[in-house]
Order: C-alpha cells, then structure tokens, then sequence
C-alpha cells in the first residue's frame, strides 16, 4: 500500500514537473496563435483547396486545369524570366559586388553602392512600372532622346511584354543580388592571391583553383533566391501587363476576379499550389547550398 | 592571418631564389591595385548608370508635358495639394489620397505588431524554450516559400471573418502585412539578439530583481536598437510599396492609389512615385547614421 502511495506522489510530482517544464512554452502562444490564423491557415485553405470542388468534395479537376494551354504557357514563360532574370542579375550583381569589394570596407563608393541597392532592391511594384514607362515607354525620356538625337523611332510597347520584363525585373534582382553576396565576396582574403601568386599562380589559375571554387556554391544560391524572387513578383508584372495574364501570378490573378461564386476559387488554388511547390523546391536547394556555404566561409 | 603572411613571404622569396621570372609581390601588389581600380570604376559607373537613368527619367517625366516638352510645375504642386484635390474631386484623386494615409497608419500599426509579437517571443525562446527555436524559425522563413500573391489566395476567407469582427478597412491588412515582413525582422532581430550576450544580462537583471517585462524593454531592447531599426525600417519599406495584398483584396494603400490616378494623370503617378521612393533613401540614410552612432559608441565602449 505504501508502496502505491508513493508510486501515486512519484507521478503527481513528475506530472506536475512536466507542467512546470511546459509553462514557459505557453509565453510564445500569442506569436503561434498569430501565425496560425495569418499564416498556417491561409496556406492550408490553398492547399486543401485545390483538391477539392465547388461543393468541397475531393477533386483532381483543379489540378487538372493546369495541364490545360495557356496555364501550362504562362508556367513555361514564368519559368523562363526568373531563370533569365536570375542569371542577368547574378552575373552582373556579382561582378559589381567584386568591384565594390576591392574598394576596402568604409570607403564612400561601397557605403553608397551598398544603400542604393539595398533600397533598389525593395523597389519592385508600380513604382518601377512608372519609372520604365517614364524611361522608355512611348513619351518616354530616353524613347523621345533616341527620336530627337539619332531619329530612332520606338513605341516602347515591347516594353508591356515579357522581354521587357526581363529589363524591369534586372533591376531589383541586381541590387538584391549585391546584398546576398557581398558577405561571400568578403570572406575571400586578399593572402589568398598572394599565396597563389607566390606558388607561382597566374591570375586565370587563382580564378580557377581558388577564388572560384568558395564561390561557387554561395554564387548558386544567390542565384536560386533571385530565380524565387522573380517568379513570386506579380506587382511589377501586373501594372505594367493589363491585356493579357502570360505569367503565374497574372494567371492567379485573373483566376480570383473571374470567379463569381463564393466557395469557389478552386482554380486560383491550384495555380497557388503550383507556384508554392516551385517555389519550396528552389528554396529547399538553397537551405541545402547555404548550409555548404557555410562551411567555407566562417 | 599573421602565419599566412609569413608562409607567403618563405615562399616568395624561395620562388625568387629558384631564378623564376616573378615581379617583387610590393610592386606586383601595387599594379593590381591600379587595375582593380580601373576596373571598379569602370564596373560602379555603368551599373550607376542603370540605376539612375530610370530614375532621372521619372524625375524629368514628372516636370515636362510629355506631348509639348513644356515645363511644369503642375504634377508636384498636385502631390503638394493633395488633400485639398482629394476633397474637391473625390472620384480622381480620393483614391490616393485616401491610399497615402491608408499606407501611413499601417506603416505604424505593422511595424508595431511585428515589434510586439516577435521581439519578446524571439527573447523568450532563445531564454526560455530553446527547443521551440527551430520551429520558430521555421515559421518566421516560411512567407519566403509562400508568395504574397498565394498567401492572398487563401487569406481571403480569413478576411470575410476579420470584415465581419472588426471592418472591412484597409488598415486591418496590417495583420497579413506582419506576415509578410515576417522573414525579414526576423533576419534582422536574429543577427542583433546573436551579437549581445543575452543570457548573462537576463541572469544579471533577474539577480537584482528585474520582472520578465522589464527585462524585454528596458535591458534587452536598448542593447539590440540597431536590430530594431533596420527591422522596422525594411517593414517601413514593404508597408509603403505593397501593391499585390491590397489590390487583389479589394484595399485602398498608396500603390493601389498611385495605380488608379496613373489612368487619368500619368504625371502625378510618377511624381508620387518619386515621393515614396525619396522618403525611403531618406529613411535609409536616417537609419544608417542612427546604427553607425551606436555602433562607434560600442566600439568606445570595449
């Protein structure tokens, strides 16, 4: 009897430790509730959603519909741009993060390099559509320039498609790429060349063996976050591109307003996922690389 | 560092002795020098350029008819009038005007929330529950993975119930607007909270009496400042140039109603534009000097 006694204080106590220990967890219960309600719902609704019907039973019509023409195109050509967009601003963001790294670390040229793109980076939206409307658009200074200076006549409306796109998107994804990996072109060490040089390494063969290699993978990763950058964006896209839905999010877009009734939307779901499940490969590889990259530059 | 430097001076002076061709390292160090500075000069101002020239365009576009290439003045004594346009041609420039203060209230009610919700959960996990600290990581990154135009997708039921509890007005959007600078303050608070030694200043506080609450606020707070301005200046920045939520949730901000008024003049979007982007390099700047003060002052301080 005593013994049961004391089996019965021994779980109250280990119980109420237990408690004890899962107390402090209740103080992060407003964030997760937050989150739950703004977050982890919402996605939830994509996802269930998009396997189900109008009347909420199980469904694979959604998911079908993406097979269909223009949502397959309109995949295809998303695909497309962020890829193109990512690699522009990957070549050209890391040759200007290079030239900016040389400078030293508090000098004006990076100080101001470093700003600029930080805010050019956040640019994106209707305001960049009216700054290449302004630029090159059909009354546009550089369209109207070229007419007056070399009598070249543009109408600037290659600017509403999606090479003109590729233009418009250059211009966040290069700034953002300065910023991702300006870090990694600062952890290369300038005894790194001089050790090269000192074996007897050409500047081709310091590129090649050395610098090349720990940049590499950090290099690719940037390149994944501009590529899931650019196929997430839907504002730029949007103001400038009214007649037609060639990518994604337009598609999306055009999927919630032309659907009147209320429960609904199922297609908009399914294009959700779509895009959801790109966008989560693209950043699994990045995890991956960035937890490779990490080793190196420490 | 300092045994790299003398291994490459053996070494230099080996390859020298073994009669090779090779320059002496000050001279070929003094040579790249020039050369990277050409190159970087030459690199910095073309891609300026790029930058630039857009934004020049925007600012000549907004002072310059487009059709008669006559200058005015008109479009930026409009942004300057806005509230008076806005009362007396409330179908033309009501949307932006109403967008411009829409914007500024949620800029005050997101950066608010996200400091109050995640600033505290942050120190507490890291104090307190250090194995909820991946999963809180997890969520806080998980907006990167889910598209504002997806998140929108499914937010829309969550906002029939939100229009019914509280209203269908535009400053409520500053709930999905937490989520979406979610990745960002946390990056920012991350780095601010891994660089004091958190442990020690709560254990010193708790020591001499200190509550929970004040911990938060008056200890740790002040110590990640930096980490509080540059979070809450990128929500500042997400907040003014969010187009894609309110747009397709049927809201009023400022780029919904820079998007309206460009049908009827294309100039006064643009000078809008201009606006918002200036006040964000104004922002910038103020935040730059406000962390590089404090930083010089941690320096003096060691």
């Amino acid at each position: 009897m005593t013994a049961s006694i004391q089996a019965q204080g021994r779980s109250a106590i280990s119980w109420r430790d237990t408690l004890r220990r899962a107390t402090p967890a209740l103080g992060t219960g407003p964030f997760f509730a937050y989150t739950l309600i703004f977050l982890l719902i919402p996605t939830a609704i994509v996802v269930i959603g998009a396997f189900q019907d109008n009347s909420g039973r199980f469904s694979l019509s959604n998911i079908a519909a993406l097979g269909t023409g223009p949502v397959l195109d309109s995949f295809m050509q998303s695909l497309v741009l962020s890829a193109v967009t990512a690699v522009i601003g990957g070549v050209v963001g890391s040759v200007l993060a290079y030239a900016v790294a040389t400078a030293g670390p508090d000098t004006a040229t990076r100080r101001v390099v470093t700003s600029a793109s930080s805010v050019l980076a956040q640019f994106g939206g209707v305001m960049l559509a009216f700054a290449f409307i302004a630029t090159v658009g059909s009354n546009g200074i550089v369209t109207q320039a070229l007419h007056t200076v070399a009598g070249v006549q543009t109408t600037g409306s290659w600017l509403y498609t999606v090479p003109g796109l590729i233009l418009v998107y250059s211009y966040f994804q290069i700034p953002l790429m300065v910023i991702i990996f300006l870090p990694a072109v600062d952890g290369i060490r300038p005894e790194w060349r001089e050790a090269s040089e000192s074996l007897g390494g050409s500047t081709w063969a310091y590129w090649r063996h050395v610098a090349g290699p720990i940049l590499a993978v950090p290099f690719a990763g940037s390149l994944l976050l501009l590529f899931a950058n650019a196929f997430a964006a839907y504002a730029t896209a949007a103001a400038l591109i009214t007649q037609s839905n060639p990518l994604v999010p337009l598609q999306i877009s055009g999927a919630i307003t032309n659907e009147v009734n209320v429960t609904g939307g199922g297609v908009a779901k399914a294009l959700a996922l779509g895009m959801v499940v790109v966008v989560a490969i693209v950043m699994g590889a990045y995890a991956i690389l960035q937890r490779r990259a990490a080793r190196w530059l420490k | 560092m300092v045994e790299v430097t003398t291994a490459t001076k053996t070494l230099g002076t080996r390859s020298h002795e073994d009669g090779r061709p090779a320059r002496r390292p000050r001279m070929r160090r003094t040579a790249r020098a020039r050369a990277q500075a050409r190159f970087r000069w030459v690199v910095v101002s073309l891609v300026m350029l790029f930058f630039l020239i857009p934004i020049v365009s925007m600012a000549l576009f907004s002072f310059r008819f487009p059709l008669s290439g006559k200058w005015t003045l008109s479009a930026w004594k409009d942004v300057a009038d806005l509230a008076a346009l806005a009362a007396s041609d409330p179908s033309t420039y009501g949307p932006l005007w109403d967008g411009l203060l829409n914007s500024l209230v949620l800029v005050v009610l997101t950066v608010a929330i996200m400091l109050f919700l995640l600033t505290p959960t942050m120190i507490w996990v890291r104090l307190r529950v250090k194995p909820l600290s991946r999963l809180l990581e997890f969520i806080c990154l998980l907006p990167l993975t889910i598209p504002a135009i997806v998140l929108v997708v499914g937010l829309a039921p969550v906002y029939r119930i939100v229009s019914t509890v509280l209203s269908t007005a535009t400053i409520w959007l500053c709930f999905v607007y937490v989520v979406l600078v979610l990745p960002y303050a946390y990056r920012a608070l991350d780095a601010g909270l891994g660089a004091i030694d958190l442990r020690t200043l709560s254990e010193a506080a708790r020591s001499l009496g200190a509550g929970w609450g004040r911990i938060m606020f008056r200890i740790v707070f002040p110590n990640i400042r930096g980490a509080v301005v540059s979070a809450s200046f990128i929500s500042v920045a997400l907040v003014l140039g969010e187009f894609t939520v309110a747009e397709l949730l049927a809201r009023q901000n400022l780029q919904t109603g820079i998007f309206l008024v460009s049908q009827s003049s294309g100039q006064l979007a643009v000078a809008m534009s201009l606006a918002a982007l200036l006040f964000a390099f104004l922002l910038l700047l103020v935040l730059s000097l406000v962390t590089g003060r404090s930083r010089r002052r941690g320096w003096k301080g060691i």
